[in-house]
């Protein structure tokens, strides 16, 4: 009896990588009917209205929409099941992807190049490179680009601002000192998520204000060893360890849509996130610039990080999804996606060659320092989320940071396991 | 010739009594085969292999094997571990016992007691952990009743303080699992027999005594199997830490199971994880080995 639950008990732990050997199908049959079959994780309100654009697009044109949707994990359980679609031979028409799946997915070749749409809707000059670098594959395009998220944002109350009599911070010490001002009025002053992916979304805002859009390009895009084992790196976490003083003690776990109910709540005066921030004020009824307000973190108003959703297609021999893939990747890419798509994430158009006047305030302005970012060659992936380096990296980088941010590591010590991490990670 | 069956037929029936179990067991063997043994080959091989993203079958050597030894989070996944397991086999033993010895003093409502204690172990891990974190949480249960109650200087927050973390899972873990342990001393304890005890106490030995030298002892099997159940449970133990810290703060609370399932599926480093699995593998077999061994031999014998 303990023998068979222990056989059982080793079967459950290699469970997991047992998924990811060939599958059975379960796709229904794909032939014959117009239909796609669109894996993804926009599960959240917010998102699954953005997709629903989409679909309703595909609509008119007398398009079925077999939706495939996987929760949970920030798109890990999605691409679990992508993997083992994929190694079943039984690929989705097409899959929504982060950073550089896409790029994994066509060294493989195992996806459609949407190489025609592209030249017909001129993608090479409205897309940014820094967009390009992760839609195309050795001159061949592998995904549509679905929008431009930037994670350099504070989220700030604008009563609380008011109430204390602080100004939009410009510089790095003003931004210190408002908090302080905050937190000595009994307020927080910075509302904080303690999960590893939210350590480094605000770590890379730190390193970017620290050592500017040279300097992070250096140490997370180029991983250059000197750069992350530097002096400005050890300052950067030096004011890393200066902004945690303006913090609860009760963040470690907190998901980041409860912190920023805090800002909303005026508990506490800023929030550094990406944009998507900005639909939980929007869902409050709150207006930016009168309720809220949305600035770059000081220091990098400069540049901007990004990460950005693609959509792509998986090769098949039939020739009528071929067809339909080709019709899906146009609809993403035409202008009127692109706003109405935004509109509804909260994020901002990938297409650079758009007016901004539909737009929200916020995402006017962001769209505005988006393209200048563009233009100037400061629109850098974010290291957070998976646009700087490769999964592994990126999570080595997480592994530091959060152990940064949970321990009183001393800023040298994490500069140096930092870079011995990254460096293992890549080995 | 009702009662004489043909030599043939009692062949036939014969064989097919020595044929039939072994033809019902057999599509249960087959996908035992297949599903456990063969994956276990295969993720042997996949852990000396280039696997990333993907499975890849092109050898590798020890390459995944050194960067697994090499990993920052490998390293406190195993100190982890070490005291996770360590301190919930031990405090889940001396409790399990504890408990099933007061229970064993001929109480009223002794089954109504062990029902109770027994619980916890009709809970899913994920049920326990997200409980406990909840009442854990000092923000959320027991240090905000407190200082609600009026006793401010309270201060409970383990589960956030990385140094401690790793022990509210334990906390939880013994919670859950006690009551399960209690129960199996509870039937070693009415297995004893009697007549030794009596003897004991005639000739007037206190009762700590008779525990010590006489009950105890006798336990010893009960103490190897919890010792076997116990341990795999702690090496497998991945949907508490989940519930509770996510492997959190930072990875302060990272066990080779979280450490697994991170590298599979959100590091695109499947060849690492095939390692680490293999490794836990490893060290379940060199437990379970031994004893399966010594149960067969005993029970042959």
């Amino acid at each position: 009896m303990i023998a068979r639950r222990l056989i059982g008990g080793i079967g459950c732990t290699l469970l997991p990588l047992a998924l990811a050997m060939p599958a059975s199908s379960w796709a229904g049959d794909q032939q014959g009917d117009k239909q796609v079959e669109v894996l993804n994780w926009w599960t959240s309100g917010s998102e699954a209205q953005a997709l629903g654009v989409l679909k309703s697009d595909l609509a008119e044109q007398g398009i079925g929409w077999k939706n495939m949707p996987v929760a949970g994990g920030a798109g890990t359980n999605a691409m679990a099941v992508l993997r083992s679609r994929v190694t079943s031979g039984n690929p989705p028409t097409a899959a929504q992807v982060l950073g550089f799946d896409a790029r994994d997915w066509a060294q493989r070749g195992a996806l459609t190049y949407l190489d025609d749409v592209a030249q017909s809707q001129s993608w090479g000059e409205v897309f940014p490179a820094a967009i390009k670098n992760f839609a195309q594959h050795e001159g061949h395009w592998i995904g549509a680009p679905f929008e431009v998220h930037s994670t350099n944002w504070v989220w700030a109350n604008k009563s609380l601002m008011d109430e204390l009599g602080i100004e939009q911070p410009e510089s790095w010490d003003d931004f210190i000192a408002s908090m302080q001002k905050a937190q000595e009025a009994g307020y927080l002053g910075l509302a904080y998520g303690g999960q590893p992916w939210q350590d480094a979304t605000v770590f890379e805002n730190v390193v970017l204000a620290t050592g500017g859009a040279d300097f992070y390009r250096q140490a997370f895009i180029e991983l250059d060893e000197s750069a992350l084992n530097s002096d400005t790196m050890v300052q950067a976490f030096d004011r890393m360890r200066e902004l945690l003083q303006y913090k609860d003690d009760n963040s470690p776990g907190r998901d980041w849509n409860l912190a920023t109910a805090m800002v909303i709540n005026g508990k506490a005066l800023y929030q550094i996130m990406g944009d998507w921030a900005k639909g939980e004020f929007i869902n409050g009824d709150l207006q930016p610039g009168q309720d809220f307000m949305c600035f770059r973190t000081p220091g990098t108003q400069e540049a901007v990080t990004f990460n950005s959703d693609l959509m792509i297609m998986f090769q098949t021999d039939n020739e009528q999804q071929r067809e339909l893939q080709s019709t899906m990747a146009r609809a993403i890419a035409s202008p009127e996606f692109q706003i109405a798509f935004s509109q509804a994430k909260g994020s901002v158009p990938a297409r650079m060659d758009l007016a901004a006047d539909q737009l929200d305030a916020c995402a006017a302005k962001g769209y505005q320092q988006v393209k200048a970012a563009a233009d100037h060659n400061t629109l850098m992936g974010s290291m957070a989320h998976g646009y700087a380096a490769q999964a592994s990296v990126k999570n080595a980088v997480f592994d530091i940071v959060s152990s940064f941010v949970n321990s009183s590591m001393p800023s040298d010590t994490a500069a140096e396991q930092l870079a011995m991490a990254v460096q293992g990670a890549q080995s | 010739m009702p009662n004489s069956p043909s030599p043939q037929g009692g062949g036939a029936r014969a064989r097919m009594q020595r044929w039939l179990p072994k033809l019902v067991l057999s599509p249960s063997f087959v996908l035992i085969l297949f599903f456990v043994y063969g994956f276990i080959l295969w993720t042997t091989y996949i852990s000396f292999s280039n696997s990333g993203m993907l499975p890849d079958y092109s050898w590798a050597g020890l390459r995944q094997w050194s960067r697994l030894w090499n990993s920052w989070t490998w390293g406190i996944a195993l100190h982890n571990i070490w005291i996770f397991g360590l301190l919930y086999i031990v405090s889940c033993i001396v409790l399990g016992l504890l408990l099933a010895i007061l229970l064993d003093q001929r109480i009223r409502a002794e089954g109504a007691l062990r029902t109770i204690y027994l619980y916890p172990m009709a809970l899913s891990f994920i049920v326990t952990g997200t409980a406990w974190q909840w009442f854990l949480n000092p923000g959320l249960g027991l240090e905000k009743t407190m200082h609600e109650l009026g006793w401010q200087s309270f201060s409970f927050n383990w589960l956030i303080d990385s140094g401690m973390a790793i022990y509210t899972i334990v906390i939880a873990a013994v919670w859950q699992a006690t009551g399960f342990i209690m129960a199996m001393f509870l039937a070693g304890l009415r297995g004893i027999d009697g007549e030794m005890i009596k003897a004991a106490q005639i000739d007037g030995a206190p009762a700590w005594k008779i525990y010590l030298r006489i009950i105890i002892p006798q336990l010893r099997p009960v103490f190897l199997s919890a010792v076997v159940v116990l341990a795999h449970l702690a090496i497998k133990s991945f949907d508490l830490i989940v519930a509770m810290t996510g492997g959190g703060p930072g990875n302060s609370t990272a066990v080779p199971a979280t450490f697994m399932y991170s590298y599979a599926f959100s590091r695109n480093e499947m060849g690492i994880a095939a390692a680490s699995a293999v490794f836990m593998l490893a060290v379940i077999a060199a437990l379970i080995i031994p004893y399966l061994y010594s149960e067969l031999r005993e029970s042959r014998s």
